[in-house]
Parts: C-alpha cells; structure tokens; sequence
C-alpha cells in the first residue's frame, strides 16, 4: 500500500520496452507488495493454529500415540518379546520382568494409570493390577510365577500377558480397530468384534442416514421457499427473507428449547392434538427424545443453510429461459422439470452438502432431544472424551469422521466439477 | 406473500397455486412457530411447559413474570450473562481485529495462494465441534489455558474469526484500491489511510462479520463445556443444564430474552446491508 505506483502500472506503460532495472524494481515492489500482504494475514494464521490446527493436530496423534503400557511395564515387554500365546505361559523372565515393573510403577504412582490403560482393552485388569500390587513382596522373589499366580489365578493364563503384550507398542493402531468394532484375540490376530459390542459401525451408519435423511427433508422444504423468495418482487422477499434468518439468528439452545415445549409427551403439540381428539390421553405421540426428535429439530436448525446457496442460485436463473420453453409449447410443469430445475441443480448440490457435512458433526440436538436411538457419531466421542476417558478410542473416532467429512466435501466438488 | 399469477391461468395452474402458496406458509410457520411460541409460554404463572388451560381463555392470573424475576435474582443466571457478554464482547474484538486485518492482506495475495489460505481459514467453520473442544481441551489443559476466561475467548475468537474475513472479502469486492494510491500520493501513512479511507468504506462488512462473531460466541455451548469451570458457565452452557437437568420455565424467559436480542441483532445486521447496498447503487450510478 506503501508503494507510490503498483506494478502493473508501471508495466502497463510500456511492457515490451520496459529496461531491465526498470523490470527488476518492478518485481522488488511486487514481491514488497506480496510480503506486506501475507504479514497482514499471519496474526489471523497464529490465532488459527494456535487455538485449532496445532490442537487437532495433536489429538488426531492421540490416537495412534499409546505411551502407558510400553512406560510402564517395559521390562515385562522386554521378556514378551518373542513369546506367544500359542506357547502357553511365559518364562520367569516375564513374571520377574512384570514384578520390577510393578514395583517401580507403585513407587512412582503410575501403576493406576497402567491399569486403566490396560482395562480399555481387557475388563477388570486395572483391579487385578491394583491387587497385586499391593500383595508383592520381597517373599515374591524366591518364584515369582507361583506367587503371581497365588495372588490370582488369572496370573497362571497366557491371556492377561497377551493383552499386556498388545497393548505394550509405542505406538498402535489399536484404537483404529476399536473404531471400527475390531479387536485383537491373545494371539494378536485382527478379528470382529463380539455381536453385542459393535457400536460404532452401527453409529457411523447411523449417523449417514441420519444426515441424508434430513438433507433430503431441508431440500424438500427449501426448494418452495428459495422458489418464492427467488421470484416475489424484492420488498415482500427481503420481508419473509426475516423468517428464514431469525431462526439461523436464534441461539440453538433456544431452539432446541422452543422444540421441547412444543413436542414432548405434555407439550404444545400433544395437547392440541388430545384436545382436538385425534389421538387418545394414552396415544400420546413419541415425537422427542428419540430420532424422530433429532430429525425434527436437526431440519429446522440446518434448513436455512439449504435456503441461503439455493435462494442464491435461483436469483441467477434467467427467467427468460422458462419464457421461452412456455411460448414453444412446453406445459408449466415440463418447463419446470426441464427447464428451471436443472438449471438449479448447483444450488441443490451446495445446499445438501453444507447440511449433510454439518449434520455429520452434529452434537447439540442429538445430546438433548436424541435420547437413546437419535444419538450419532459426536455424541460417542464426547462420551470417550468426558464419561469412559477413553481419549485414544475418542481420537481414533475424530480421525474417521474427519475422512468421512473429507470424503463428502471431495465427492461434492467433483459433482460440482462435472456440473461445469 | 404470494407469487403474480398470469390471469389466463386454467384451473390446474389455479389449484397449484393456491396449494403452492398453502406449502410455503406451512414452511415459514415450521420456521417461525417454535421461536414464536416461547415468548408466551414464559410468562406462565405455573411450572409447566405447556399452555395451561387457564392461559387458553387469557384469563390473566395464569400470566406473571414469575420465571423472569427468578432469572434476574438467580446468582448463577447473573453470573452465566456476565460470562457470556464478557467472553463474546472479547472474542467479537480478537475476531474483528484479526479478521479484518487479515481481509485486506488476502485480497492483495495471488488468487491461487488466496484460495489455499483461505480454506485453512474457514476449515474451523466444518469440522465438528465435539473434535474442535476436545482438542482444545487437551491443548489448554497442557499449557494452562483451560478453565479460563482468557482460553475461551481465544477459542471463540478462533471460532468467529472466519465469519469476519468471509463478509470483509465480500465487502473489498468492490471497493476501489485507487482510493488508497490517492490518499499514499497525497501523503498519507498507510494506517491513516486505512483510519479514514478504507475502515470507512468496508465498515458494513466489518460490522456485520463483527456481528456474526459476537452471535457465534454467544451461542456457543460446547467449547465452554470442555473448557470452562463451573464459575465460568456462559448463558448457553446454563441452558443446557436446564434442559438436561430440570426443565424449569426460567430458560423458556431466558430463551425469550436470547430471541429478543437476536431479533434486534437481525435487525441491525440488516439495516447495515441494505444502507451499503444502496450506498453501493448510488456510486454506480454516478
């Protein structure tokens, strides 16, 4: 902004015959330009990665990052390492090896966090490790392998060390197969979850249905309104352009409250429904606290972001082009069907997107109107997050919904790519 | 607010009208109703949820301000709306700052570089905020930022930020860089250039991206439950234990103060853009 004459007014003068001192000062206001323009841009850039990049950074690693069990007890995994389950229990290396690394872990307070570690994978090992712990003493180490097992007879299984073993590398890929219902057996095979612990394929499938259903639902509702908004004169539309707004303007906690009063068992809709006898006093409709609550309360949150790009795109639509498919002998109805409406095809495309992808991510609605069955895929890792503190399994989530997203956005600008 | 029919319609096209124009009042009351329908629900003289029979025939004991006056004595409601405008009002200026600052370098940036800038910049408006706080939660929790006012309002600034440079953007569209050579040529620094000649020619989009990253802070709920202590609960984050803890009438009275303001918000926000837009027609024609 500084420089008195930019340069391409300086090249616009003459470009051909331009000297060569001349051309260079041109490039060094450039580049000056240039310098001056991402110096602007960089205090955004800092607050960005520090209060986001830096942060997802670091807990998408989390979720390969497993650093307790290979600290903890690294000379029993020294003993393990070429052991396996097949061979049945392992050397007294491994009970001498764990009874050390007991010992220190008590000494320095870690041994808790060693089993809680280890009780993600297997149930009730925090327990088992507490207990020896304080049963181990100097008694011990005359035959460390019976007085494990004296302690308790889970010591005499291979089991317990295979898990100890698998979830002893620096760095595992662990929590990826607990995303996505897998699980290693003692042998460290990958196999399939047990039936009744496969949640989170269930969620994630969930959790696209969920999502296409309402984008479908917003398309349904926004088309009429962008249609109407799109074609009344400019002072009624920029009028009703208000209702669309207020909601969008409107606190989601306000809304999802407004929603309650109006549809749960006592609420405003059940009683006008009772009161006008169309359903009995024990008919009561189930309208909240289950999907049909998430959808509910989801299209009315997001259906603004289907209004806003379809409304946009309409308003470029040249009407003339439907004019003249009347006026050739096309009836309202085929002028529209192949006319106007694939002429708004992007503004669908757009539309759909913006609110399958924030869907995607939704948390607020289904945490307060999903009960049960209306939960997705967010509400489980802030369930890891906040409830389990399962922070691996929470990141191993994050990441996948993440390349879920990506996935959706890649495949919409390829869409809108062709369109062109 | 209905569409000009031609008047050689036949029948049909009269039915389809008419059931066309019922389809989109339906729509705008889905739209509309619920925000509508708090406002008298909380002035309920009971403790329900719902229209008490009494409030039917409007007679006016059913009516009181009794969750208001709850609200306004309530220590924690008090403490929730000082949270709240103390951690928007400082994240609406980091965000407008920033945003704006970083608008007017972008829009001097080679468009291929410009692009790839600003996805990084928007990519806070499409990842889930779940994944956001948690790693906020983490990152605070490791550097001492978590559990205060000052981590909130970073993480909601972070959050605003991109509402303001998407709006500023649009405003510099169409604004004339020949008024800054101008004012270079006739002496002028660049930060009184930008005092008196541009700040004034983008303030619409400043303002109204400002408004966007205040409503954004103010509405923003899950951040605050992974960051913020139990003293530090924003207007929101009180709402939400509300709900999920004991459904009073009080957060139908805030949730009716909340509409209020964002009304006027709207309001404001719409009379900026209509006075630019027709600043901007005005310049055209000259």
């Amino acid at each position: 902004m500084s420089a008195p004459l930019s340069a391409e007014q300086m090249a616009g003068a003459s470009p051909t015959a331009m000297p060569a001192d001349i051309e260079k000062a041109a490039r060094r206001v450039e580049r000056r330009q240039a310098f001056s323009a991402a110096l602007l841009v960089l205090p955004l850039i800092v607050l960005i990665a520090f209060a986001f990049l830096i942060p997802v950074g670091l807990l998408l690693f989390k979720s390969i990052d497993n650093p307790v069990v290979a600290e903890g007890l690294p000379e029993t995994l020294t003993a393990l390492q070429s052991w396996s389950p097949a061979d049945g229990l392992p050397s007294d290396a491994a009970y001498t090896g764990l009874k050390r690394d007991i010992e220190k872990a008590k000494a320095e307070g870690t041994l808790g966090v060693i089993g809680a570690r280890l009780n993600q994978d297997t149930p009730g090992a925090r327990s088992l490790l507490q207990a020896t712990g304080r049963r181990l003493d100097a008694t011990t180490d005359a035959d460390p392998h019976q007085a494990f097992i004296a302690i308790d007879k889970r010591w005499g299984e291979p089991e317990i060390f295979g898990a100890i073993r698998n979830a002893g590398d620096r760095y595992t890929l662990n929590y990826y197969l607990n995303a996505l219902d897998l699980t290693r057996n003692t042998a460290g095979d990958i196999i399939a979850k047990p039936e009744g612990q496969r949640l989170h394929i269930n969620l994630f499938i969930r959790t696209v249905w969920v999502s296409a259903l309402t984008a479908f639902v917003c398309f349904l509702l926004a088309y009429p309104i962008a249609y109407l908004l799109a074609h009344l004169p400019a002072r009624r539309a920029n009028l009703l352009m208000i209702v669309v707004l207020l909601p969008f303007w409107t606190s989601i906690l306000v809304r999802i409250t407004s929603w309650i009063a109006l549809l749960q068992k006592q609420g405003v809709v059940n009683d006008a429904l009772a009161s006008l006898g169309v359903i009995g006093e024990a008919g009561r409709l189930a309208l909240i606290y289950n999907m049909t609550g998430t959808i509910i309360v989801g299209t009315h949150i997001l259906l603004p972001f289907f209004v806003l790009p379809l409304y946009s795109v309409m308003k470029t639509v040249n009407p003339n082009l439907v004019r003249a498919a009347t006026s050739l002998g096309a009836s309202p109805f085929t002028a529209f069907r192949r006319v106007y409406f694939p002429l708004t095809v992007p503004g669908i495309f757009a539309g759909s997107s913006l609110v399958f992808i924030l869907c995607t991510g939704y948390f607020i609605t289904p945490a307060l109107v999903g009960g049960q069955n209306g939960q997705l895929i967010s509400n489980i890792i802030a369930y890891h997050m906040q409830q389990s503190l399962n922070w691996g399994l929470a990141a191993a989530l994050s990441t996948l919904l993440l390349v879920m997203i990506g996935i959706v956005y890649f495949l919409y600008t390829r869409l809108v790519r062709d369109q062109r | 607010m209905f569409l000009p029919m031609s008047p050689t319609a036949g029948p049909l096209e009269r039915l389809w009208h008419v059931v066309f124009s019922g389809l989109c009042l339906a729509i705008f009351a889905f739209l509309i109703l619920p925000l509508v329908i708090v406002v008298p629900l909380s002035f309920n003289a009971e403790a329900y949820f719902t229209f008490t029979r009494e409030m039917l025939s409007l007679s006016p004991e059913a009516f009181s301000l009794r969750w208001y006056r709850e609200l306004f004595t309530n220590p924690q409601w008090a403490a929730a709306f000082r949270n709240s405008l103390f951690v928007a009002v400082g994240a609406t200026l980091i965000a407008t700052t920033l945003g704006t600052v970083a608008a007017l370098g972008l829009a001097k940036l080679k468009p291929a570089l410009r692009a790839s800038v600003m996805i990084l910049l928007l990519s806070p408006m499409i990842i889930p905020i779940v994944i956001v706080a948690a790693a906020l939660y983490f990152f605070f929790t490791a550097i001492g930022l978590a559990q205060t006012l000052t981590g909130l309002i970073l993480a909601h600034a972070m959050l605003g930020a991109p509402f303001v440079v998407t709006t500023v953007l649009a405003t510099l569209s169409g604004f004339d860089w020949n008024l800054v050579r101008a004012a270079a040529s006739l002496g002028a620094g660049p930060v009184h250039t930008f005092r008196k000649v541009t700040l004034p020619a983008i303030a619409p989009g400043v303002i109204s991206g400002g408004l966007f990253a205040f409503i954004t802070s103010l509405d923003e709920v899950v951040v605050v439950m992974f960051l913020a202590s139990v003293d530090q609960r924003t207007v929101p984050r009180q709402m939400w234990s509300g709900i999920r803890e004991q459904l009073s009438p009080t957060i139908l009275a805030a949730a009716t103060l909340l509409i209020v303001a964002s009304f006027l918000l709207l309001l404001f926000a719409e009379m900026i853009r209509r006075r630019n837009e027709a600043a901007r027609a005005s310049t055209h024609e000259d």
